[in-house]
């Protein structure tokens, strides 16, 4: 019996890019249903009555949500390309700079933006970014030659953090202070599975101009 | 197995050290606890945890696993030969991923709120927090534990919650009817 799948997202959404690139990695195929997260639909709010957020993935009928879960369901559901490392310290350590970008990373990188780049909120967002930079040892990715849940939960720094700093008109990620985050996000925006998943550059930037009041 | 060398740090009443206990005591599996001084950590501790800094840190064979969730699902993976703490499923393990999630962050933030808040962000977190039992309680229903008949991950972690449920109950000015079961 073929699987169906579907994913309830918002196209712009970081959260619903990690999902999809799980599935691309797997190679599922999927129908993609846009919310109106201003309206949402009875639909979404039936899948996921938690939280009432995208992304929910659709697996022959049964509901999943929060975006790292879903990709270690795709993970473990799909065979073929491994997302998250065979060894159970590996694992473990996947599983904990996935964590440590969701808890620490990413909401310290929005306290930065949130200020238009105010010092001490910049500071402590790089001191976050120092551990992923530190962490990558000269790898491609976070998951050596090939991206795992690590490059994944970290997409929004790879694009979307470009986006909202070119809109404000600041620099987090540096470049003279994150050389291998900085290569980091290039290849892995560049990734097959990754590419089409985003939206152009230019609608991003005009979203987080209208957002950060810089229109 | 071969000879195992694991060590827990912890910190007295630590919520989140007593989901890792639970795990290894469920599993059978012979540690060595040390206990850190949270006004003054060991040097080793910083070693084991330098992004956080904080317990609980599982050490095993010399290699350090951190955060609460990440270690009991090590443990489950590692000593898998008994007492599962996830269901074999897919589906199952995001569920209790799922909640668990949701009960680490929802319960933890608003609990934290009832005995640091005053006034109208008290009176907010008060009814916020009862929105998060009764979802909880929804989850259980009528099973003994949430994944059914055998005790599992996300009863595990929401036990070091229960044990602080009179906390709760003076802060949050409740008078819990606890009717919801919860393993002993």
């Amino acid at each position: 019996m073929a699987d169906e799948v579907k994913l309830y997202g918002f196209r712009g959404s970081p959260y619903g890019c990690r999902v999809e690139i799980a599935l691309n990695l797997k190679g599922i195929e999927y129908e993609f249903i846009q919310e109106d997260l201003s309206d949402k639909s009875a639909d979404l709010i039936k899948y996921n009555p938690v939280h009432k957020k995208i992304p929910v993935l659709m697996h022959n009928g049964k509901p999943i949500s929060e975006s790292l879960v879903v990709v270690e369901y795709i993970d473990d559901v799909w065979k073929g390309v491994p997302i998250l490392p065979r060894d159970a310290h590996e694992k473990a350590r996947a599983r904990f700079w996935a964590k440590f970008i969701d808890d620490k990373c990413i909401p310290a990188v929005f306290k930065a933006l949130g200020s238009h780049g105010q010092e001490q909120a910049v500071a402590e967002a790089q001191e976050q970014l120092q551990f992923l930079e530190n962490e990558l040892k000269g790898n491609k990715f976070f998951g050596g030659d090939n991206i795992n849940l690590v490059d994944i939960s970290a997409t929004y720094l790879a694009y979307w953090l470009g986006g909202a700093e070119e809109a404000i008109g600041i620099k987090v990620l540096t470049k003279d202070k994150f050389p291998k985050l900085t290569e980091w996000c290039e290849n892995f925006v560049n990734c097959q599975t990754v590419k089409d998943t985003l939206i152009p550059r230019e609608i991003l930037v005009a979203f987080y101009k209208k957002r950060f009041g810089k229109a | 197995m071969a000879k195992q060398e694991i060590i827990l740090l912890d910190v007295w009443a630590n919520m989140y050290s007593m989901k890792v206990k639970i795990a290894l005591a469920e599993k059978g599996i012979p540690y060595e606890c040390k206990c850190e001084d949270v006004n003054n950590k060991s040097q080793f501790l910083l070693d084991m945890n330098p992004v956080y800094k904080k317990v609980p840190v599982l050490i095993h064979n010399g290699k350090p696993i951190c955060e609460s969730s990440i270690i009991v699902e090590y443990i489950d993976e590692v000593w898998n030969d008994k007492a599962p703490l996830f269901p074999s499923d897919p589906c199952g393990k995001a569920h209790a991923r799922f909640w668990a999630d949701f009960i680490n962050k929802k319960l933890y933030q608003i609990g934290r709120k009832l005995y640091t808040t005053k006034g109208e962000e008290h009176e907010a977190a008060r009814i916020e927090f009862m929105d998060c039992l009764k979802l909880l309680e929804g989850e259980l229903g009528d099973k003994p534990y949430f994944a059914g008949e055998s005790f599992g991950y996300l009863d595990l972690s929401l036990i070091p919650f229960y044990s602080w449920f009179q906390v709760y109950e003076t802060y949050g000015n409740y008078n819990f009817d606890l009717t919801m079961s919860a393993p002993s």
